[in-house]
């Protein structure tokens, strides 16, 4: 179905290397359900529970020793921006879950300030998923998530969770803030996953 | 942050335009027939498809202005300067043409009519939108809460819906003040500034209060607003924020 617009000639804004229905922007636009926490570092803590309730922690200092990586991805929001070749820093997920046992399929993702985003566990696998914690080359504003967020630039941005303090290991998928608010529970940008059922 | 929501496909919909109205210089209402309308809440927005004669396609997110009343709905569309679809929106879009939507979306900037407590509104410019959808259907629902609006906006000509805000500000039941930052209309004792702490303090609902807090517009704007609410004592997770533009601030 096609409904031509009577007099719309578009400023083709999206190309070919942009998924469907996403433009480009060179601002970083900033959206957030909430107030923005302020998070100091010596406060901050990262967690991993798998889903027999076993914890690993590490705090600021244990954390920014792990061994990190320079990731630069584009990033797709389903408010329909698109950002490309944004420069992070951060630790891969692949070296937080190293020494996880587990069997889970789904992980939920905590962040300071109550949000929360589900993901399934292959999708934080294989040098896909960071937890950054540097945005071209300075340390990650608040506005942006900072002391740091999750990076997992193959799915629309707000499974990148700001402000992000843990993640649960479960067997079974449960939604999480913006997916129970109806946004799709994948949200893959090349596929138009926007809402749910898409 | 606990809320359930109805979780349902959405499909694009062709609604026409029925009425086009000029807010202010650059802000437009577009009133829409749309068959198929499922509802919405206040707060909610939808999705806009323009299509040119080639098959190239633009959408962008807009919030909805209007209670829900049927199958009509109205958008209130700011035009962006630079933009790709809010001019055509503001300058080009006329009455009996076709526009394709997809909604309504979101189900977290949304007021409840059963909801408990007051409801303090805050708006940064065009940012009063999804606020007088929620305004609209307080008045039609004949909601009793004490609801407060706290409108930013630069100068007097820049007010959106300036006659619809008159209408539901004469219910005992709402208060609503202006907060010009550059220019204040003659009478007006407050010399144009931003929205400050004091200002807050003066004309918004105490945390004591417990209002669910609405604050919307231009990312500065809300990350201020909702920074200087924080640190005057108000939950952070009552107080709902929806950003948007440029960052104005750190990339």
């Amino acid at each position: 179905m096609s409904t031509v617009s009577p007099g719309f000639t578009g400023r083709r804004r999206s190309g070919d290397d942009l998924p469907p229905g996403q433009y480009l922007t060179h601002d970083f636009p900033v959206l957030s359900a909430g107030p923005t926490p302020h998070i100091q570092p010596e406060h901050w803590e990262f967690t991993v529970a798998n889903e027999a309730g076993e914890t690993i922690r590490w705090d600021w200092k244990a954390f920014t020793s792990l061994p990190s990586e320079k990731i630069t991805k584009d990033l797709h929001c389903v408010t329909r921006w698109s950002k490309l070749g944004t420069e992070w820093r951060g630790v891969s997920l692949d070296v937080l879950l190293a020494d996880v046992e587990t069997a889970a399929d789904f992980v939920m993702v905590h962040s300071y300030g109550g949000y929360t985003t589900n993901l399934p566990l292959e999708d934080l696998l294989d040098g896909q998923a960071w937890v950054a914690y540097e945005y071209d080359g300075e340390p990650l504003h608040p506005e942006h998530g900072g002391p740091a967020r999750l990076l997992v630039p193959h799915l629309y941005l707000w499974k990148s969770a700001k402000w992000v303090r843990g993640m649960i290991l479960s067997d079974t998928e449960d939604l999480g803030f913006w997916e129970t608010a109806g946004y799709h529970e994948y949200g893959d940008p090349w596929k138009e996953q926007r809402y749910a059922g898409d | 942050m606990e809320r359930t929501a109805i979780r349902r496909r959405l499909t694009w919909q062709v609604g026409t335009v029925t009425e086009v109205r000029d807010e202010t210089a650059s802000a437009r209402t577009v009133v829409l027939e749309v068959p198929d309308w499922p509802g919405h809440l206040p707060g909610q927005h939808l999705d806009v498809r323009l299509t040119a004669e080639d098959g190239y396609r633009a959408s962008r997110s807009y919030s909805i202005a209007s209670a829900w009343t049927g199958t009509t709905i109205e958008l209130t569309v700011e035009q962006v300067p630079d933009g790709e679809v809010s001019p055509y929106l503001v300058d080009v879009l006329k009455v009996g043409d076709p526009l394709e939507v997809r909604g309504p979306v979101g189900g977290w900037f949304v007021w409840k009519p059963e909801q408990e407590g007051p409801i303090q509104l805050i708006g940064g410019g065009s940012g009063v939108v999804p606020l007088m959808a929620m305004l609209r259907a307080h008045a039609a629902n004949e909601s009793t809460q004490q609801a407060r609006l706290l409108y930013s906006v630069r100068k007097p000509a820049s007010v959106i819906y300036v006659h619809d805000l008159k209408e539901v500000a004469a219910s005992e039941d709402v208060e609503i003040t202006f907060a010009y930052t550059r220019e204040a209309p003659p009478g007006e004792t407050r010399p144009p500034a931003r929205v400050d702490a004091e200002l807050l303090k003066s004309v918004t609902f105490p945390p004591e209060d417990q209002p669910t807090v609405y604050v919307c517009g231009p990312t500065p704007f809300v990350e201020t607003v909702a920074d200087l609410l924080v640190e005057a004592g108000h939950d952070p997770a009552r107080v709902r924020t929806e950003r948007f533009g440029p960052t104005g601030g750190p990339r």
